[in-house]
């Protein structure tokens, strides 16, 4: 791992910056009773310090960029916990297991298809719309 | 005895959370090199593999869910802030964000609307119980944050998770077939479409073949994430009303 180059220190320095934003996260969520999970909470207040940053021209710290990119090129590992979990749940997907699977197959298409066919199509709205004001 | 001594030893690696941890890395270590040696085809998915082998061996062991995950929550427990990390490729692909800003979320949008809209109805009419239903409309988020939306909706939480993991795992194998069915050729409009209807499973997929439909992808796991928890709890409800 990159990330590991020097003494680790900038890694611990990375995971512990990302802990204290969904800590934050999830601690403004419960106090303000917001309707986002606190990891989201804490992305977007992350996202918000670092435009901050950037529009006062200090870098990102990269730190915190080499440790998130470490865990996001690893993001398949983390879902497997998860994933083995389907076992407890055989009973009811055995039972349901028509509209599971004909909602699972179909949401993933209807998904993907309208969210990539609505973009093309407003893609091509918005180039023509800058390019008819310029 | 070495019969008691075989016996200890059993309990001790059944029981001790050090089994959960290490039998998850070793079978996605063993998903990641098959799917390396087959050249990243779609169906050696590293989560499905991995998957398949965890449950095969926990039940030839006889071992619970519960106990293998005594050890395999260090693991999941990092869902978290992987969340939080999603802001680093969002920032990084800010300028593009910001230039594409207005098609990327309307499309996303609607995306989510008219999917979740089907998805219930189509649970409904194939007579899935009202749990399964809310469970599946969170399907399309990544993990931890379908299990907080489902949490909040009524849904069953490990059951979301679930739900969005086999749906992550549709989304990597048929994903860019289907984009290409579609006449889909823009990496970026790529990129939002997987993200947005397969989170990071399918992210992880569009890395393998793409940097900028990866990035694309990332930055549509972060706001679909927030979209979603966003919306669904208002979608939900309005079915609900409709579907009495």
């Amino acid at each position: 791992m990159k990330a590991n180059k020097s003494s680790g220190i900038e890694f611990l320095f990375g995971i512990t910056a990302l802990l204290i934003f969904q800590l934050l996260g999830e601690v403004s969520v419960r106090i303000l009773d917001l309707p986002v999970p606190g990891p989201v909470a804490g992305l977007l207040y992350l996202l918000i310090l670092l435009v901050i940053m950037g529009k006062l021209k200090l870098p990102a710290p990269e730190s915190l960029e080499q440790s998130s990119l470490a865990l996001l090129n690893h993001l398949s590992l983390l879902f497997v916990p998860a994933g083995v979990g389907v076992m407890v749940h055989f009973h009811r997907l055995e039972e349901e297991w028509l509209p599971i699977t004909v909602a699972l197959f179909l949401g993933v298409l209807i998904t993907m298809g309208t969210t990539a066919l609505s973009m093309k199509f407003l893609m091509r709205y918005f180039d023509k719309k800058t390019k008819d004001s310029t | 005895m070495e019969n008691t001594d075989l016996q200890t030893l059993w309990v001790y690696l059944s029981t001790s959370p050090l089994t959960g941890l290490t039998i998850t890395l070793v079978a996605y270590l063993i998903a990641y090199t098959l799917h390396r040696k087959t050249g990243t085809h779609p169906l050696t998915n590293t989560v499905l593999v991995s998957v398949v082998l965890l449950i095969l061996m926990l039940e030839i062991t006889d071992t619970e869910y519960a106990t293998y995950f005594e050890g395999a929550q260090f693991i999941h427990f990092l869902l978290g802030p992987v969340t939080v990390a999603l802001a680093i490729p969002l920032f990084q692909q800010f300028a593009q964000v910001k230039r594409l800003f207005i098609p990327i979320i309307l499309s996303m949008v609607t995306g989510i609307v008219v999917g979740t809209i089907s998805v219930l109805f189509i649970a409904k009419l194939l007579g899935a119980d009202l749990a399964t239903q809310i469970s599946l409309s969170a399907r399309s988020v990544t993990a931890p944050v379908a299990m907080g939306i489902a949490e909040k909706i009524g849904g069953i939480p490990s059951l979301t998770a679930v739900l969005a993991v086999l749906t992550g795992i549709i989304g990597a194998v048929i994903g860019t077939q289907y984009l290409n069915l579609l006449n889909i050729k823009d990496n970026s409009v790529k990129g939002i479409a997987i993200g947005n209807s397969s989170h990071g499973i399918g992210t992880a997929r569009a890395f393998t073949l793409n940097t900028t439909m990866g990035a694309f992808a990332g930055l549509s796991m972060a706001l679909a994430a927030l979209l979603n928890a966003l919306l669904l709890p208002w979608l939900v409800k309005a079915f609900l009303i409709v579907s009495g």
